[in-house]
């Protein structure tokens, strides 16, 4: 065919940038596919995931042993790493647009401040409790705690912030640094009463993990989860127009508040839903957004799923690090993002805006 | 056939027959993982090593033990970790977790006994034993129960008459990070030690470690500050410690009196506690017959 078609230079850029990104969530979901299965397969006992494949594809019976492995410990944990990744990378997404900061992230507001209070209090105040409340709940006390102090928190946070049903992102940015500070302070009187053995609990769990992980956990976090990833494609056009600004978005036709209300809840629900189940994870909400807005266009419509689907992938690859690199023993996965994420984020940094200057 | 003969092939059936029956009823375990120091330590005094396979992080005496894989802190261990050394029992001190991890090693059925920690003679005893039960070894637990029990009340004894009605009061400081003095209030195990080696803890308004102000620490007016040795120039952070103004007006600090013990050895609650007492009750109170 000689036949060619003359495309405008100021239309083709974001036709580009669209086919770019739907070619980057096709990548992603590859990637995100390759981590699983080398999750799957990787741990430290010799439980071969092709062998355990081989054997299910000739009806031959798993041992015990390997049934347990591969069904009860790296399966549970293969799901809670992906819900946690895409909660935590979704809802930096989501803060990053919401307060047109690319510095924002669900510890900004002071939600996770509020999660790790509740979760503190649990370790530390939990035997205080009547045996019938801790029978009803019993270990997953400390994720329940969690869940509700990041609700708690997030509604706080919206009730001082909302006057007249408007609310201001300024207002909120502020008084989620004040609760993050209270919830902090909170935090360290009760670290004062904890005794020795809650102490090491507290810092064990401050640092993050998926080695907790139970079928329990992962049906409790995956409605919470999947209803706040199902909410971000109605968000994503008006993330996009907030980016002109609150008034100019307005003008434009797109209901700001609801946006805003939309988002907060959003954020509050996955990332206490990500605390309650792993503890303190950082860096996947910054680092993942940035990573992808390098990469293609800011436009929320495939940056949310790109998002998911790339902090999924990048938290199961870090557990996969934590799970090995010290074998039989393992590594709070909050120390293997945090090795990881901060240079690139760094780097990421140094790229945008070339030389730093002070 | 004689007598003897019918009574000796009978006899030796007899006794093969038991042993056989023995080796298939109780097929003891044989790859065990210890989780605390001072389990790890009484496996050692009942002879058991060669059943042990791994050890946590807090399992650092006897040496040879750490050539042993270290499946991690005993407080945060990861299910698949523990499984990956295929152990058949695992003997935890009390507090081991997570809770998650336990459920897990539980449903694959890897025995796992809990051993209670209590910071008295009686409470190393109750260690001693229900490690012998779990490793099957009852009759030399008891042996080793009642030799360190006797060892204890004769350290305990001789530390009493050292300290002759006049005890010293000891200051436990865990660290001193940042300038705040952590020391050991009551129910910890260096609170066991102190009294065990007939001194008295300066600190007994609160449980367990934590950091104290200044003028308590004055008030408490310690003899002697005891500490773990932690390797590095003792003399230089000695000086630095008695130079902390929290601890310059007490007698501790004038007498420059720091006492500075292996920590597994002092706090371990263990099978070598009472070589601890002595070791403690020699330092306060110096050499006596």
């Amino acid at each position: 065919m000689s036949l060619s078609i003359e495309v405008p230079q100021q239309l083709s850029l974001p036709v580009d940038r669209r086919v770019q990104a739907r070619r980057l969530t096709v990548i992603l979901i590859a990637l995100l596919a390759a981590t699983s299965l080398l999750s799957l397969a990787s741990g430290a006992t010799g439980t071969s995931l092709w062998g355990a494949l081989a054997d299910l594809v000739a009806g031959r019976e798993l041992s015990r042993l390997d049934r347990i492995v591969l069904f009860d410990i790296r399966l549970p944990r293969l799901c809670l790493g992906i819900l946690v990744g895409a909660s935590l990378a979704v809802s930096g997404t989501v803060m990053q647009g919401l307060f047109r900061n690319p510095l924002a992230d669900p510890g900004i507001v002071g939600v996770s401040a509020g999660a790790g209070l509740a979760a503190i209090s649990a370790i530390v105040l939990g035997a205080l409790l009547p045996p019938v409340l801790r029978d009803l709940v019993g270990n997953y006390l400390v994720p329940v705690s969690a869940f509700f102090g990041g609700w708690g928190s997030t509604l706080i946070l919206y009730r001082v912030s909302t006057r007249r049903g408007q609310t201001s992102v300024a207002t909120m940015l502020l008084a989620g640094i004040a609760l993050g500070a209270l919830a902090g302070a909170l935090s360290g009187i009760l670290v004062y009463v904890a005794d020795d053995n809650q102490l090491r609990d507290l810092t064990f769990w401050g640092m993050g993990s998926l080695a907790g992980a139970t079928w329990t956990k992962v049906l409790a976090a995956t409605p919470i989860v999947l209803a706040a990833l199902a909410v971000t494609p109605f968000i994503a056009r008006g993330l996009n127009g907030l980016a002109l600004g609150e008034a100019a978005a307005g003008h434009i036709g797109i209901p700001v508040q609801t946006v805003k209300n939309t988002s907060i809840l959003t954020v509050a629900a996955a990332t206490g839903a990500a605390v309650a189940v792993s503890g303190g994870i950082g860096f996947i909400g910054i680092v993942v957004p940035h990573l992808l807005r390098l990469a293609t266009s800011p436009d929320h419509h495939s940056l949310l799923p790109n998002a998911a689907l790339l902090g999924a992938s990048l938290l199961l690859a870090a557990d996969m690090i934590a799970r090995v690199i010290i074998a039989p023993a393992e590594l709070p996965i909050g120390i293997v993002t945090a090795v990881l994420g901060a240079p690139v984020f760094l780097w990421i940094l140094l790229k945008r805006h070339g030389a730093i200057s002070l | 056939m004689s007598m003897f003969s019918r009574l000796y092939i009978t006899s030796s059936l007899l006794i093969v027959a038991m042993m056989a029956s023995h080796m298939a009823l109780a097929q003891p375990a044989s790859r065990i993982v210890t989780v605390g120091g001072s389990v790890t330590e009484i496996v050692y005094a009942l002879g058991q090593q060669d059943r042990l396979i791994a050890r946590d992080s807090t399992s650092s005496y006897p040496e040879q033990v750490t050539k042993l894989p270290d499946i991690g802190y005993a407080r945060a261990l990861s299910p698949e970790g523990v499984l990956s050394v295929a152990p058949d029992l695992i003997i935890a001190i009390e507090g081991a977790g997570p809770p998650e991890t336990i459920d897990v090693l539980q449903s694959v059925q890897v025995a796992y006994v809990s051993v209670p920690e209590i910071f008295t003679a009686e409470g190393i005893v109750t260690k001693i034993r229900t490690v012998g039960a779990a490793v099957d070894r009852v009759q030399d637990a008891d042996v080793l129960a009642e030799q360190v029990a006797n060892e204890l009340s004769e350290a305990q004894d001789a530390a009493l008459q050292a300290a002759g009605g006049n005890p010293k009061k000891v200051l436990f400081i865990l660290s001193t990070q940042g300038g705040r003095i952590m020391a050991g209030g009551s129910n910890t195990a260096a609170d066991g030690i102190i009294r065990m080696a007939g001194g008295i803890n300066a600190i007994t308004a609160f449980e367990g470690y934590k950091p104290l102000t200044d003028e308590a620490v004055a008030i408490s007016a310690p003899d002697v500050i005891l500490m773990m040795d932690r390797g590095g120039d003792h003399g230089l952070a000695t000086k630095e410690l008695l130079s902390m103004p929290a601890l310059i007006p007490t007698p501790a600090a004038q007498n420059g009196n720091v006492l500075r013990m292996n920590g597994l050895h002092l706090l371990g609650f263990g099978p070598r506690t009472a070589s601890a007492i002595t070791e403690l009750s020699r330092a306060l109170y110096g050499e006596t017959n």
